[in-house]
């Protein structure tokens, strides 16, 4: 069958088909397909000025200042999972990402991979949540691109999101700027998303369903630099969970984290699934909660204003920074024992062992 | 959780290795013999909570760790057929064989699948009649039940497109190698409290008198662990060899008759090979010839061959006890999770995987040492 | 070996090789097979291992467990005492 992508016009082709219900290689073709594609699915959804222009690229105004700058790329499988999709964490993702810089999002891209043959409805769905997600991060995206794979080169639906934002503050917000003395404050309970997300892959499904915990986070970070906190270091709890978070952060700026176990909350159904499953929710992904470095004598009105946000209302100190052991991440056990927190190889897999 | 959260209390772990410091007066050695076990002790460092007089050996406890490096070569081939889905266990994803892991064979494009239940595994033989299902039957007495009532169910449903590879091991015949070697260091061990869930502690009377070793059946958690270490040592101060159970609520001295008679109707017992120690007698279970129709080894024709092990992999005195992970020159450096040597190294549940992740800082590896 | 978690039976269905339960860990819930208890009842706590049970938690022995803890602690606090 001739590659529809080389006809200029369907009006040439002698059987035009116009009505799709499935992803082709000629909605990426640049042709009408791909036009139709555009008007009817994705710019309604993200509606806003910059898009609608339909230009080449967005230009914005913006006042003095630092940017930040971000991307990501979603591959996540299943695309879709309880309490989201991976629209959802396109738009979430990148917006945390950004406020992890302690900036406030300014807008958003978006770039699709499309597998030949994936559902149009499937397509509607994950923009209508990016277009939720945005609302809700009170940004926009203001600019994309789409592309069609071949059937078998891709996994359905692939997302790239990259994301600017506007930091007005002066301070440096980095693993370089911990200092021994830091209280380490963590935003909320741990391990949902990678419940949520193990539940579905490996197809174990319980009764009671597991939501993932995607949710923005710039509030409460922009609330910490409006009061006048010291922020020295924010890092959101994304794969390899808050252990990885953590030793990354250890290693960065060579010296040590020391947390307590007793301290992590962790649901109770998000415990029950772990033993099931064998897993260490120490290390399940989370796409809703962050970690935050802050000076020691700052840290209960840190905790404050963190709890007076819904995301972070559960925000606990979980432990400090010292000067050694150098680079490592010690745990104090629930029996009171302590043990030096190492990376995972790969992902974590069920376990009946 | 309930029947969880009070046997990983501070207080009464503390109050445990106390009680077990007042009375130890002379050196022990204890080993536990289950990969659940060794995973709680370095988890929760419980070995730090006792005193420097009892040492703990990681016994053979990891049925993912010796499972024969042929077997999981069998396996790899089977799974890279087109017709085959593979189903196992997490655990046995990332074990090595000669070249390459179910992991890799699954990258290259094979239908591998990771189940929570074996009868996971049969269900899909059920909705997918056009290929072949085949489930890794690895695992203890623990296990045994579920997978025996699997093949069981395919029998009595008529699933012809499922069969099992079977790679069970015994626990008490691993016990008697043990202690019957020449190099044996082991004074008194933990018996696996869920392997003994199932088959009961019977068995082990003999093994305690013979041998004049006291066996404490135990639990888990860190509290659990910790009592069976008491009962054991106190078994060793006053010179008994009894065997006694610390895993009460939920080991009973005939084990579970229903699992066990569901055992016996599907398995035979047979000699096996465990990988790093060995051929023992009578070790391990094979199908009966009622069943001998879903034996995955008979049916894909992947039968009898021999596969030499890695030269420099010590995994063998690791699960005898006799020899600890950082005592082997290629701990952390040449055999890491990453690229194993070795089935101790990759298995959660493996000593050395368990020692590499929570203990590989505080201590270089004594072979580098001893060099420098 | 192995993992095996406690769990409270919240249902139970059918019988010999085909009972099955509806079991919740902490909140989950999970089917899980019954057929190697057939004493287990709704509202037991069972061990289960794999999708099948493999006992019946014995709540009295488990009393009798965390009782000797405590009576441990306390004998431990009396000889600490000068």
């Amino acid at each position: 069958m001739a590659d529809k992508s080389d006809l200029p016009f369907m009006v040439s082709c002698p059987a035009p088909i116009t009505n799709q219900d499935f992803v082709t290689l000629a909605h990426g073709g640049g042709g009408r397909m791909m036009h139709s594609l555009l008007e009817r699915v994705v710019i309604p959804a993200f509606g806003n000025q910059p898009l609608e222009s339909r230009h080449d690229g967005a230009v914005m105004k913006i006042d003095k200042g630092r940017l930040a700058f971000t991307t990501d790329s979603y591959v996540v499988h299943p695309l879709f999972f309880p309490g989201g999709d991976i629209g959802t964490l396109a738009v979430t993702g990148t917006v945390n990402d950004l406020a992890m810089c302690g900036a406030r999002p300014l807008c958003l891209s978006a770039g699709f991979i499309l597998e030949e043959g994936l559902p149009i409805s499937t397509l509607e769905r994950v923009v209508a949540s990016m277009a939720h997600a945005a609302k809700a991060a009170k940004v926009n995206i203001v600019t994309g691109d789409t592309k069609v794979v071949d059937r078998g080169k891709g996994d359905g639906l692939f997302v790239n999101t990259a994301g600017i934002g506007i930091v007005e503050h002066d301070l440096v917000i980095a693993p370089t700027s911990v200092r021994p003395g830091d209280a380490i404050l963590l935003s909320g309970d741990v391990g949902r998303h990678g419940v949520a997300i193990m539940a579905v892959r490996e197809g174990l499904q319980f009764e009671t369903t597991i939501e993932t915990d995607c949710a923005p986070l710039p509030d409460p970070v922009l609330a910490l630099l409006a009061a006048g906190i010291e922020v020295h270091c924010l890092r959101d709890l994304t794969r390899g969970g808050l252990a990885t978070t953590l030793i990354e952060i250890a290693e960065s700026s060579r010296l040590h984290v020391g947390i307590r176990e007793r301290d992590i909350a962790i649901e109770e159904n998000v415990c029950g699934a772990c033993e099931i499953l064998g897993l260490d929710p120490l290390y399940l992904a989370n796409e809703g909660r962050f970690v935050a470095f802050v000076p020691g004598a700052q840290a209960e009105r840190a905790l404050q204003i963190l709890r007076g946000h819904p995301v972070s209302a559960t925000a606990v100190r979980i432990g400090a920074v010292s000067e050694s052991p150098a680079a490592l991440v010690t745990l104090q056990s629930r029996i009171g024992t302590k043990r030096i927190l190492d990376m995972h190889s790969g992902e974590q897999l069920p376990r009946i062992c | 959780m309930k029947f969880v959260d009070e046997y990983r209390d501070q207080a009464k772990a503390e109050s445990l290795a106390q009680t077990i410091a007042r009375i130890t007066t002379k050196p022990w050695s204890i080993m536990e013999v289950c990969g659940g076990q060794t995973h709680s002790i370095v988890k929760y460092g419980i070995d730090e909570l006792l005193p420097k007089y009892i040492t703990l050996l990681h016994g053979p406890g990891c049925p993912v760790c010796v499972t024969p490096l042929e077997l999981i070569d069998k396996a790899l081939q089977i799974a890279a057929r087109p017709e085959v889905i593979f189903c196992s266990f997490g655990d046995m994803l990332r074990v090595p064989g000669s070249g390459g892991d179910l992991f890799s064979v699954k990258a290259k494009g094979a239908d591998v699948r990771i189940v929570y239940s074996p009868l996971d595994a049969l269900k899909i033989a059920r909705d997918n009649p056009l290929r072949q299902v085949v489930f890794f039957a690895v695992g203890f007495e623990t296990t045994a039940p579920a997978n025996a009532m699997a093949v069981f169910q395919a029998q009595a449903q008529k699933i012809p497109n499922f069969s099992v590879l079977v790679s069970h091991v015994l626990v008490p015949p691993a016990i008697e190698a043990i202690l019957s070697a020449p190099d044996n260091r082991t004074q008194g061990f933990l018996a696996a409290g869920h392997v003994c869930t199932v088959m009961g502690f019977e068995e082990y009377l003999p093994l305690a008198r013979k041998y004049h070793v006291p066996i404490v059946v135990t639990g888990f958690e860190p509290v659990d662990i910790l009592q069976g270490i008491l009962m054991c040592v106190e078994q060793l101060e006053q010179g008994r060899a009894e065997v006694e159970n610390q895993y009460a609520r939920s080991v009973q001295r005939e084990g579970n008759r229903p699992a066990q008679e569901l055992m016996a109707r599907v398995f035979r017992v047979v000699a096996r090979k465990w990988r790093g120690v060995g051929e023992i007698p009578n070790s391990g279970y094979s199908l009966r010839e009622e069943f001998a129709a879903y034996d995955a080894e008979a049916r894909f024709g992947v039968a009898g061959y021999h596969v030499d092990e890695d030269s420099e992999c010590i995994s063998g005195q690791v699960l005898r006890g006799v020899k600890k992970p950082q005592e082997c020159p290629a701990f952390g450096t040449r055999c890491t999770p990453e690229r194993p040597l070795g089935a101790t190294m990759v298995s959660s549940e493996g000593a050395c995987a368990a020692y590499y992740q929570y203990r590989r800082h505080e201590q270089t590896s004594i072979a580098a040492e001893k060099r420098s | 070996m192995c993992l095996a978690v406690p769990g409270k039976i919240l249902d139970v269905s059918g019988s010999d090789t085909s009972r099955t339960g509806t079991v919740s860990f902490g909140g989950v819930s999970k089917e899980a097979c019954l057929t190697f208890v057939p004493e287990a009842k709704v509202g037991d706590y069972v061990l289960v291992h794999a999708g099948f049970a493999i006992s019946v938690v014995d709540e009295a022995e488990a009393a009798q467990t965390l009782e000797y803890f405590r009576q441990i602690g306390e004998l431990g606090e009396l000889e600490e005492k000068p």
